[in-house]
């Protein structure tokens, strides 16, 4: 997977996961993939109900340890 | 994009934890792409007062109502838990160590993403308020301009 940009939202609270998220899929192109790793529990639904509503794409996702991680293909 | 959906909010109350509410779910709209409009009046209204004693001139009931009105939403009480004072600042260290945005950045956060802070200028002169007092950025309105905005809402709230 060829990731084009990191968003770190590590320690970030609700609603700043997701804001950061619109905010930096904004900075790159359509067809490209963003990464998001956040830490609040809430994110999971939260960053997978935002990209399927948004009308993006959610690659993939794990967690580890605590740890989300999101890759976001943009629409 | 196609059409986007409309968020509004009526913010009737003055407490810092349902300010808090209010604008965390206008911040998240936002990033859904929505126009949010935050509807602010009679307690509300203090959320968007600054923090400096300004002296307009005022009746003297006025003055009294402005004594005892919160000036923005860090000096405002909690809906519970209020301890004479002490509820706000343990709450305040609570959301510190959990990461969570002071009210007054969440405020600063909605402004940055265009979200629409409208005051409502009957309660204004009802509780004495005057437009120098509240922040600058913002727009005036009454009952037409949230209906306006509020009519094709996807979300309407009052908080």
């Amino acid at each position: 997977m060829n990731i084009e940009k990191t968003l770190d939202a590590k320690g970030l609270a609700c609603p700043m996961p997701v804001v950061r998220t619109k905010k930096t899929i904004d900075e790159i192109e359509s067809g490209q993939i963003l990464e998001v790793v956040a830490t609040d529990a809430g994110s999971k639904s939260d960053i997978t109900a935002w990209t399927k509503s948004s009308g993006h794409e959610l690659v993939d996702m794990k967690e580890e340890d605590g740890v989300f991680y999101f890759y976001i293909k943009k629409a | 994009m196609s059409e986007r959906k409309k968020t509004n909010i009526i913010l009737f109350s003055g407490d810092y934890d349902k300010v808090m509410a209010a604008y965390i779910i206008a911040n998240g709209a936002a990033a859904y792409d929505h126009d949010v409009t935050i509807f602010h009046t009679f307690w509300g209204l203090n959320t968007l007062r600054k923090d400096e004693k300004l002296q307009p001139k005022k009746s003297f009931m006025e003055k009294m109502f402005a004594k005892m009105m919160p000036r923005g939403a860090e000096n405002m009480p909690l809906s519970k838990m209020q301890f004479l004072g002490m509820g706000p600042k343990m709450i305040k260290k609570v959301m510190k160590k959990h990461n969570a945005m002071p009210v007054s950045d969440l405020v600063d956060l909605a402004k940055e993403q265009d979200i629409k802070l409208l005051a409502c200028t009957m309660t204004m002169d009802l509780l004495g308020l005057k437009k120098e007092e509240l922040m600058d950025d913002i727009e005036y309105g009454g009952v037409a301009a949230y209906i306006a905005d509020g009519e094709d809402g996807a979300i309407n709230l009052f908080i």
